[in-house]
């Protein structure tokens, strides 16, 4: 039988078991949503900007593993969603972006509500498409789908003209889908596997540095097992958090600018590197001609092309990182040796002599609440076991450091991009994926402004979104390096003419409170943990001139922290 | 140092804007590309001539292969491979002694010239992309009236193929 083109377009998301669409309508889509509005069968998110749509499906992906799936009008719905596009895009986040065109014959005509939106999202997507004809709408969006959520992740646009969504073709979707020019690799090279082993069965000051590629590859149970086996220290970076249990002993903490300073210095002083998933960001490795200088370095990555971009790797393996972490396993199992247990011992002795330098203390005395102080209480009353969402800034980092996640896709931030205003929205994602879950998104009140329009969205789906406004009045991290970097010259970093959030959250039909002191904390965030059938929006006013560390400066090496 | 890319590439229509943004975005070189369909009309075939140190050229090829649209590519200065290159160059050619010397030199470098005016000759001139050069190094610079050339295109020696 032949179906419209929207029609096929609805059908392919029910094959593919899409649940959420998130979306904001227009010209171009209006037969999209024509189909959408016929069936049930797939739940339509209408979030309050193109961006928070896109942020939306990311925390969705983020938090399930499945694909995001978003849906936007051509021309401004499509510029507005690049942000979120681009924030998946660099974390490795699976979306399927449809964008609305205009219709093929004015296609480069400059129409009204015309861009190139293949051009404009090229830099920031896997791959994109643009489809000219009905008959190959089904093939694409298979592509779509697949090539988004295989591999390494990422977000794929797909570009849908109006008239296509008009037009009639016979429907078929292909159960399964090979593409000569894409097959990512999956196992490891076994050979590599066994000369990686037997390195790391002869480091005497050996350490795991893990990142997102774990969380997305599904490795946490492989890698947790893996590094209990070999008795090693372990850190994770800001997007791998979660990955291997924060509560454990062999767990140092996060590395990197911000990270703790056992992480960082046993980095520095690792003769055995074994990085899995992550991609040596110059937020972790600081200055790279000084990083780790004694390390052989092994690499266990799904792209080849991660791997010797900004380090140069000794023992590199592609594939799948679960696949590869339980190769490992089998192989350590079977062989009799063991690392040194004299130079493990001595190593560790090392690592516990750093970590007693506790650089994470804070004044727990002042009578202002501290924010580090709020995350704590967060933490011990939801057990350790809320999804948490942030914005970028001093708060994310306070979160990573504070919130110990023992679970991997628990806590959700835009890391690569760092994009202030993904907290709200993406919670929203984490929320309707979860309903009966304690969602939380610790922000503060430069980023939530970014995207507080959702807050209209919270509300129209009953959203019990907690969200944590750690208000310190200023841009606290730009705020920070101006401090420390420009002599105290806070050029535009002082959030001026706040809005009372208290009443701005009530007016959106949710419950707003104040907190000012720092014995109310507790009491508050208990109350608002209560609430399930609106947002509530906490608004403490934190300490203003709180810094985060410790820090490792732009420049300097991962052993030249700035300590408390 | 220098090295010459081959690559099957989907014939699709983003196929080309693909790889010519990695370039752009990431700060690569490209000192020519050139591209066109092959005998497998769902197949275009690229030849892109690039330079860096060896770690960037790892990385450019690792790039390459990640595009969704590379089916295979090849990098051909790993191997004995030839290379050619068409140059169009349009001199003025005025006066029996500056027309019988250009004509001499396009001679000696296997050059044919392809159109005549009273006062210009268009010569063609295909070979290696040093020979090129040597070619237009030769010619009296100020007689130069225009330059074109195609890009450069290569293929392995012997048995060696690339194919989808
Ligand atoms: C969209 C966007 N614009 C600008 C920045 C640069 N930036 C990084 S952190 C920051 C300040 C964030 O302030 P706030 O949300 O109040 O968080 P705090 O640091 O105070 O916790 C800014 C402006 C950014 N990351 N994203």
């Amino acid at each position: 039988m032949e179906l419209t083109g929207a029609d096929i377009f609805v059908r392919c998301l029910e094959e593919e078991g899409v649940e959420y669409v998130f979306g904001y309508p227009g010209g171009a889509v209006l037969y999209l949503y024509d189909a959408l509005f016929r069936q049930d069968a797939v739940k339509h998110i209408l979030a309050r900007h193109e961006q928070g749509a896109a942020h939306a499906a990311d925390g969705y992906a983020r938090a399930t593993g499945r694909p995001g799936v978003v849906l936007v009008t051509s021309g401004p719905g499509v510029t507005n969603a690049v942000t979120g596009i681009a924030t998946a895009y660099m974390d490795s986040i699976p979306l399927v972006v449809f964008s609305g065109q205009v219709p093929t014959h004015l296609i480069g005509n400059d129409a009204f509500q015309e861009v190139d939106s293949v051009g404009v999202t090229r830099p920031c997507v896997k791959h994109n498409f643009l489809v000219k004809d009905v008959k190959d709408l089904a093939l694409t969006i298979k592509k779509a789908f697949y090539i988004a959520t295989t591999g390494r992740p990422g977000p794929v646009v797909v570009d849908i003209p109006k008239d296509v969504t008009a037009r009639k073709a016979v429907f078929r979707y292909p159960g399964t889908i090979s593409m000569r020019s894409y097959n990512p690799v999956v196992r490891g090279h076994s050979g590599q596997i066994r000369k990686a082993v037997d390195l790391m069965l002869r480091a005497k000051r050996p350490i795991l540095y893990t990142g997102g590629g774990v969380i997305l590859g599904e490795g946490s149970g492989a890698l947790t097992e893996l590094t209990r086996l070999l008795g090693f220290p372990i850190t994770n970076t800001l997007m791998g958090l979660g990955a291997y249990p924060a509560t454990d002993r062999q767990f140092v903490g996060m590395l990197g600018m911000h990270g703790t300073y056992e992480a960082n210095m046993a980095m520095h002083n690792c003769d055995v590197l074994i990085a899995v998933g992550a991609r040596f960001d110059d937020r972790v490795t600081g200055n790279i001609e000084k990083f780790c200088p004694h390390a052989r370095v092994i690499h266990i990555d799904i792209d080849p092309a991660s791997i010797s971009k900004n380090v140069k790797v000794d023992i590199p393996i592609v594939g799948s990182v679960d696949a590869v972490l339980r190769e490992m396993i089998k192989v350590v199992g079977e062989s009799d040796r063991r690392a040194d247990p004299g130079a493990l011992t001595e190593w560790w002795k090392q690592i516990d002599e750093w970590r007693s330098m506790d650089c994470l203390k804070y004044d727990r005395q002042s009578d202002v609440i501290k924010p580090q102080y709020v995350l704590e209480c967060l933490y011990r009353l939801t057990a350790g076991d809320a999804y948490v969402t942030s914005d970028v800034g001093q708060h994310q980092m306070w979160t990573a450091q504070f919130y110990k996640f023992d679970r991997p896709r628990r806590w959700i931030n835009s890391g690569g991009l760092g994009t202030m205003g993904f907290g709200l929205p993406a919670a929203m994602g984490v929320q309707l994926a979860f309903p009966d879950e304690t969602v939380v998104c610790v922000t503060s009140e430069a980023s939530v402004q970014m995207c507080i329009q959702e807050l209209a969205t919270c509300r129209q789906y009953g959203l019990p979104i907690k969200v944590v406004n750690l208000s310190n009045r200023y841009m606290g991290m730009v705020r920070q390096w101006q401090e420390f970097f420009y002599q105290g010259r806070y050029a535009m970093s002082y959030m001026e003419a706040l809005p009372d959030f208290v009443r701005l959250a009530e007016s959106y039909g949710h419950a707003g409170m104040h907190i000012e002191r720092p014995e109310d904390v507790e009491g508050a965030l208990r109350e608002a943990l209560k609430v399930r059938d609106k947002a509530v929006f906490l608004d403490f006013a934190t300490d203003q001139a709180e810094n985060v560390y410790p820090m490792i400066p732009a420049g300097a090496g991962q052993n030249e922290m700035i300590l408390v | 140092m220098r090295h010459i890319i081959s690559i099957l590439l989907e014939n699709e229509a983003g196929a080309l804007s693909h790889v010519a943004g990695l370039f752009s975005a990431r700060g690569y070189n490209i000192e020519s590309l050139t591209v066109a369909p092959t005998e497998d009309p769902s197949l275009s075939r690229m030849t892109l001539v690039t330079s860096g140190s060896d770690d960037i050229i790892e990385q450019i090829i690792k790039q390459l292969n990640k595009l969704v649209d590379t089916v295979r590519l090849i990098d051909l200065t790993e191997g004995p491979h030839i290379e050619r290159e068409m140059l169009l160059v349009k001199v003025r050619a005025e006066g029996g002694g500056t027309r019988e010397e250009i004509k001499r030199v396009a001679d000696i470098f296997r050059g044919r010239i392809i159109d005549v005016t009273d006062t210009t000759y268009t010569i063609e001139l295909t070979g290696a992309w040093g020979k090129l050069d040597a070619f237009l190094d030769t010619l009296h610079r100020p007689l130069i009236l225009e330059v074109v050339r195609s890009g450069v295109s290569g293929i392995s020696r012997g048995e060696k193929v690339l194919q989808a």
